[in-house]
């Protein structure tokens, strides 16, 4: 093939400005990555000389004491994390299975806002109202209005990926179902959820891992609690809650304690989304 | 020749557009009808009509009557997921459900209907329907492995199974064959010739040599028209009609 020197000159220039263009896009993806890595590598030094077999048994002891630990909020994130779960996945599924089901309602239109508007409401907002219509006029702080306050936070994120997975269901696969004389509501529930659970599921957990992370909501709901909590109308400690009351405490003891606390928030936080990676590997159905 | 399905002024639309203007003939009971016509002429509209798939779709409506035994099936009182279980339909992609290996691909008609069979009618059953559409040999020692795993031919001879599972009467195919090779599609026609022992067939297909090889009758529809129907042999060798006769020489438009 003959190629003209003004059509060389003009694949050179072409392929230089191919190089550039991927280099500046590794570049920044490196840009990106740089705080991820800068976090955990602080976290961990701050942290790890903290995290010790106490730190997960002990409760925490009064200021001058040394030692002591976070069993108490380590505990706590869990029972709040859990709790919020048990409410928020059941109505955040259950929504989002309407919506994928019924797509163009007017009905569902006036939903699917409402859960976009709510996803992006301030997580702080959503304490103070909890506070507001739960915690004053009822039990003053508690698990339970912890836990309510985070699962309101979770209910938009849980809807929308629900709805997104269940789109992602071909409809040959309902229609499939339906002319086998499959009545509609178990179509829906035996075919078409079952057959995006595994995208629902990865959903849940990654809401999961963010509420867990929430520290503003509970301020006002869960507030904290030194000892152990025995009821769901009693406040209780979190891991969130603790590190930043021990990390604007002046005490040293206080401080190193609030950086090993983030370091085993982050763990677990991590933990999570790598059991996501691990049980949706292979399949590409789940963009995410 | 008793007639299995009887359409009567059947008119289809989706929202204001009409599919299907008064379309009306019979379907013939243990014979194989062949729907055959240029793309969006209504074919697949008017088996999806027939158990009453059509109104699925969101805006999807239709007037006139389809009477299966002489029963309307769309009187107020008929429910369509009953209609549904006595009309099987094979789709134009096989469609096996994902979660499923084979055998319970094959009883999800039942499963998923909530009828549960002791594990030997069961077993009986799945091996009867695999055997029927002609997957069983292929299968057998692999029953418990997803139904996503066989091949495309495969997969739909499973469609067919699953569909024969639920027992129906009659079976409807919306071009079974267009994502198959040339020998599965061989294997679909040979299918179809067992089959119709048993059941009354529809099928659509785009494939006329298909038609010509497999049905017993042909309708031939052309932009929502039913514009001649007639025993395959008449219809192929000495259509009453023009536009029958350019569509299957090959010199339509």
């Amino acid at each position: 093939m003959k190629v003209s020197p003004a059509q060389r000159r003009h694949d050179s220039y072409r392929k230089i400005k191919s190089n550039l263009m991927v280099g500046l896009t590794i570049g920044a993806t490196v840009v990106a990555l740089i705080p991820l890595f800068f976090v955990l590598g602080y976290l961990l030094s701050k942290g790890a000389a903290s995290v010790n077999w106490d730190f997960f048994t002990k409760m925490p002891v009064p200021v001058g004491q040394v030692g002591g630990g976070m069993a108490n909020a380590i505990v706590g994130t869990f029972e709040l994390v859990g709790l919020a779960t048990l409410m928020g996945v059941p109505i955040g599924v259950g929504a989002g299975v309407y919506l994928a089901e019924n797509r163009g309602s007017q009905l569902a239109q006036v939903i699917r806002f409402a859960a976009d508007v709510m996803m992006g409401i301030p997580t702080i907002v959503v304490g103070i109202f909890v506070y507001g219509i739960f915690v004053k006029p009822f039990y003053g702080f508690s698990t339970l209005s912890g836990a309510i306050a985070l699962a309101i936070i979770m209910i938009p994120l849980v809807t929308r990926t629900a709805e997104e997975m269940i789109l992602l269901v071909p409809q040959e696969m309902r229609e499939a179902a339906l002319a086998l004389g499959v009545p509609s509501w178990r179509t829906t529930i035996s075919v078409v959820v079952r057959t995006a659970i595994s995208g629902i599921a990865t959903g849940v957990i990654l809401a999961v891992a963010r509420v867990a992370g929430e520290t503003a909501p509970l301020l006002f709901t869960a507030f904290g609690n030194r000892f152990w909590s025995t009821s769901l109308f009693q406040p209780i400690s979190s891991l969130t809650v603790q590190v930043y009351t021990y990390a604007i405490s002046p005490f040293a003891d206080w401080q190193r304690q609030a950086w090993a606390g983030a370091l085993v928030l982050t763990a677990i936080v991590l933990a999570m989304e790598l059991g996501v990676r691990w049980m949706t590997r292979g399949s590409a159905r789940v963009a995410r | 020749m008793l007639d299995k399905v009887v359409v009567k002024h059947l008119r289809a639309f989706f929202n204001k557009n009409e599919a299907l203007h008064d379309v009306s003939l019979n379907f013939a009971e243990n014979r194989v009808t062949a729907i055959i016509g240029p793309s969006g002429c209504g074919k697949s509209t008017l088996v999806r009509c027939i158990n009453r798939m059509h109104e699925v779709v969101p805006g999807a409506t239709c007037t006139g009557e389809v009477m299966l035994d002489g029963e309307d099936i769309y009187a107020p009182s008929v429910d369509p997921v009953q209609v549904r279980r006595r009309i099987g339909m094979v789709f134009q992609k096989p469609t096996p459900f994902p979660t499923m290996s084979i055998e319970d691909n094959v009883a999800a008609g039942l499963k998923l209907n909530g009828i549960n069979l002791a594990r030997a009618d069961r077993d009986r059953l799945v091996e009867q329907s695999l055997r029927r559409s002609a997957l069983w040999e292929e299968v057998k020692d692999r029953l418990g492995r997803p139904g996503a795993s066989l091949s495309g031919g495969q997969q739909q001879r499973l469609c067919v199974a699953r569909a024969l599972a639920v027992e129906p009467e009659v079976l409807l195919m919306d071009e079974p064959c267009s994502a198959l090779d040339p020998i599965s599609t061989a294997r679909i026609e040979e299918l179809l010739l067992e089959l119709k022992e048993s059941y009354t067939i529809i099928i659509v297909t785009h494939n006329m040599q298909q038609a010509g090889r497999c049905s017993d009758y042909t309708a031939f529809m052309y932009a929502g028209d039913l514009i001649e129907f007639g025993e395959t042999r008449q219809i192929f060798t000495t259509p009453a009609r023009r536009e029958t006769e350019d569509y299957i020489t090959g010199r339509f438009g």
